[in-house]
């Protein structure tokens, strides 16, 4: 067939789908084929969790099956998984740990439990082999060439290990080790994720020379911290390497840091899992709310709703009841804190939908009107 | 609400608000408790649902190759019918209305969520937002506000002006319970603004436009396809699914109907509602609303308005909780003297049909509602 067949073809059978799925409008056919085949949806990606693993006291690794319309991730990215939590469904973000050169159509994910974590202590303790979560396709651009040319260095520390874990996996089963120094820092030795694997891949591929540091004082010696100085010591000729980062941000900070005193940011590259969450002040009292679409900003104290102070600079905004039950003036809020003024409830999520009419500012916000 | 004849409340303005103010910890109360439990019940109805709704149409299809045996036949044909019935009546009640208000966005479901939920009906969800979500629950029994008073069509309260159109309501309450889907899609038109030339007809048409492109999809379902898959047997499927519309129709509507219309609901005036408080919000919520007695089968079949008085209360929270904020609420009112209108099906279902044959006449009044007021 030539290509304009093809094309032609491609619309047809795409139209005639469509006729079809309207068997299930408002649905759709997927609607009923999740009922029993939920990884074979359309509609929301899911996986379902084949098996948990104790890595450390503190972190599990989870072997979900991916579905339908899955794309392979490439090594470093990570995906956004829908956790429910108390029946709400949170969502986090979490790098894939396993090789894209799995062929069994399973991904890891590698949890840190997160001491108060809501999302965390949930993967840890409620979910359970079987069970099906949603979630997004791998996105971020903190992924290395498939066969670096220069010298590469990693900087992890604690569960900041899983991004460059899936990199080396992918480098030790293409037998493709580029030359690797990787510097580690978890507090024990005890707490070194894939201890044992890494240990096996250096010894396989001469080429990758791991270095774990550990940053509490214990039998094993004194503490480590990551500074300049410790960098040269370990790493004499870092600043020739393409550099790879991530964990907690007191470290990224110092990475970042010493690498800009070096002039050497462009070789650096970081990763940072920044909490969706805003800081509460449980006193924040008003503040300057922005309406990003229309682009304006204006102040508002506690008593003045959204909608009043979207009204009060001419912004015209979703609106109903003005009492907060008819769910017309529900908009996304995309930074910031808002309280609702008739329970005192904080919401601070990004993303989350803020009804206008009831929530006013608890510190600065942007909403999307 | 200001104090007058047709209410028959006696509570100051320091009374009314801690009333709203009790009314509200109950709310928050139950909100407090939502969790695991709340999220496992929406799924399992809505699997429920989507199951039921497999199942009457392959019984409906299994049944046909029975034609020639009789019995068997209308059997397995009519369980076909009425479980596709019993699904779509579960799809618009507990779960589309109740998706659409709201009830569960508290679950952060993109896939259960008011701003996505799109319903097994000819009316568009967008629409039905606003004139259910917002006109009617705002504006609950507010004449010339709220479209559910008589649904533009009809005196339920004789306090609403006769005109000689009236005369004919019991043929039009048939007709509408017989077509409640039609009736719900075209709600949102403001009948009564094109009537009275405040509002011109093409100002209609993009709603019009919007409920035909849904209408056509919904038609070309039951009416289309299925019967086609079905071959020769077109007409059958066409009859089952017909049947089960139907049934979807007169369900609803008599369950909406028991809302508002029964001996002892109040409608108001504009007036009465002006400069209105948050206790008097709620105090109008409850008089104008009447709930129905029944089992749990029952109030989840009703799309739990059988609890008529906690939703319009808390529109917004999750239905399988009303049955616990129900005994809460009538203490309340017994506390604060507010009449709490709950009976029977056939009492609330009956005194709204006597309502409607009995105004379609000039000199009719309604019982509790009207009678001590001469206008």
């Amino acid at each position: 067939m030539g290509f304009p067949a093809r094309k032609l073809w491609s619309q047809v059978s795409e139209q005639v789908a469509d006729v079809a799925g309207l068997v299930a409008t408002p649905l759709s056919p997927t609607h009923y084929l999740e009922l029993v085949r939920p990884l074979a949806s359309t509609r929301t990606h899911y996986a379902r969790v084949e098996s948990i693993r104790y890595e450390t006291m503190d972190t599990r690794t989870l072997t979900l099956r991916t579905g339908r319309g899955w794309v392979k991730h490439r090594a470093g990215q990570y995906v956004t998984v829908g956790v429910p939590v108390k029946g709400r469904i949170t969502t986090r973000t979490y790098s894939v740990s396993s090789a894209p050169e799995r062929d069994d159509g399973c991904i890891t994910i590698t949890v840190k439990l997160v001491p108060n974590g809501k999302a965390s202590s949930a993967l840890f303790r409620e979910v359970k082999p079987g069970d099906h979560l949603a979630i997004g396709l791998a996105k971020g651009d903190f992924t290395v060439p498939e066969t670096p040319v220069e010298p590469q260095l990693f900087v992890t520390g604690g569960s900041g290990i899983t991004p460059v874990m899936s990199m080396l996996r992918s480098f030790a089963i293409r037998n493709e080790m580029p030359d690797v120094v990787h510097v580690h820092y978890a507090p024990t030795e005890r707490d070194i994720i894939f201890a044992d694997e890494l240990t096996r891949i250096a010894a396989d591929h001469p080429s990758y020379r791991p270095i774990f540091l550990t940053t509490r004082e214990g039998r094993s010696g004194k503490s480590h911290r990551f500074d300049r100085a410790s960098l040269h010591r370990e790493v004499p000729d870092w600043s020739n390497r393409e550099t790879y980062a991530c964990g907690p941000a007191t470290l990224l900070e110092a990475i970042e840091a010493c690498f800009t005193e070096q002039n050497a940011t462009d070789q650096l590259h970081v990763e940072r899992f920044r909490p969706k969450l805003a800081k509460v002040d449980p006193n924040a009292q008003g503040g300057f709310v922005r309406f990003g679409l229309s682009k304006k900003t204006v102040e508002a104290n506690a008593q003045t709703s959204l909608l009043e102070a979207a009204e009060r600079v001419g912004v015209v905004a979703p609106h109903g009841c003005r009492i907060g039950i008819c769910h017309s003036c529900d908009v996304i809020m995309k930074t910031g804190c808002v309280r609702d003024m008739r329970t005192g409830e904080m919401i601070s999520e990004a993303g989350a939908r803020v009804q206008l009419c009831v929530c006013a500012a608890a510190g600065d916000v942007e909403v999307n009107v | 609400m200001k104090g007058n004849e047709m209410n028959p409340i006696q509570l100051n303005e320091e009374q009314l608000a801690e009333f709203g103010r009790e009314i509200d910890t109950i709310q928050s109360d139950i909100r407090a408790t939502l969790g695991e439990r709340d999220r496992a019940y929406i799924l399992r109805m809505i699997k429920t649902q989507r199951i039921a709704a497999l199942a009457g149409r392959a019984a409906i299809f299994a049944s046909l190759p029975l034609l020639p045996t009789g019995i068997p036949f209308l059997v397995v044909f009519g369980g076909g019918a009425f479980t596709l019935g019993i699904a779509k009546i579960l799809e618009n009640m507990e779960i589309g209305h109740n998706v659409i208000h709201g009830q569960w966005d508290w679950m952060n479901d993109p896939a259960i969520h008011s701003s996505t939920w799109e319903w097994d009906t000819v009316c568009p969800a967008a629409q039905w937002k606003h004139s259910h979500n917002f006109v009617h629950h705002t504006w609950t029994n507010v004449m010339g506000k709220d479209h559910d008073v008589g649904y533009q069509i009809m005196r339920i309260s004789d306090r609403q002006e006769w005109t000689p159109a009236f005369l004919f309501q019991p043929i039009y309450n048939v007709a509408l319970a017989a077509l409640f889907q039609w009736g719900i899609a075209v709600h949102d038109i403001d009948l009564d603004a094109i009537r009275s030339g405040k509002m011109r007809v093409s100002e209609a048409v993009p709603l019009v436009k919007e409920i035909a492109k849904k209408a056509a999809r919904q038609l070309a379902k039951d009416y289309l396809l299925w019967p086609l898959l079905a071959g020769p047997f077109f007409l059958w499927v066409v009859g089952a699914n017909l049947i089960a519309n139907f049934m979807r129709n007169v369900w609803s509507y008599a369950i909406i109907f028991c809302g508002h219309f029964p001996d002892g609901a109040r409608v108001f005036t504009e007036k009465e509602v002006e400069g209105e408080t948050r206790g008097g919000w709620c105090a109008r919520q409850i008089l104008g609303s009447c709930n129905i007695k029944g089992g749990p089968l029952f109030h989840i079949m009703s799309g739990n308005l059988s609890f008529q008085i906690e939703h319009h209360l808390f529109p917004d929270l999750p239905s399988n909780r009303y049955v616990e904020a129900a005994p809460r609420v009538k203490a309340l009112c017994e506390k604060y003297g507010i009449p709490y209108n709950s009976g029977s099906f056939s009492r609330q279902l009956g005194t709204t049909l006597r309502t409607i044959c009995r105004l379609a006449w000039p000199s009719a009044s309604r019982p509790d509602q009207g009678s001590e007021v001469t206008a």
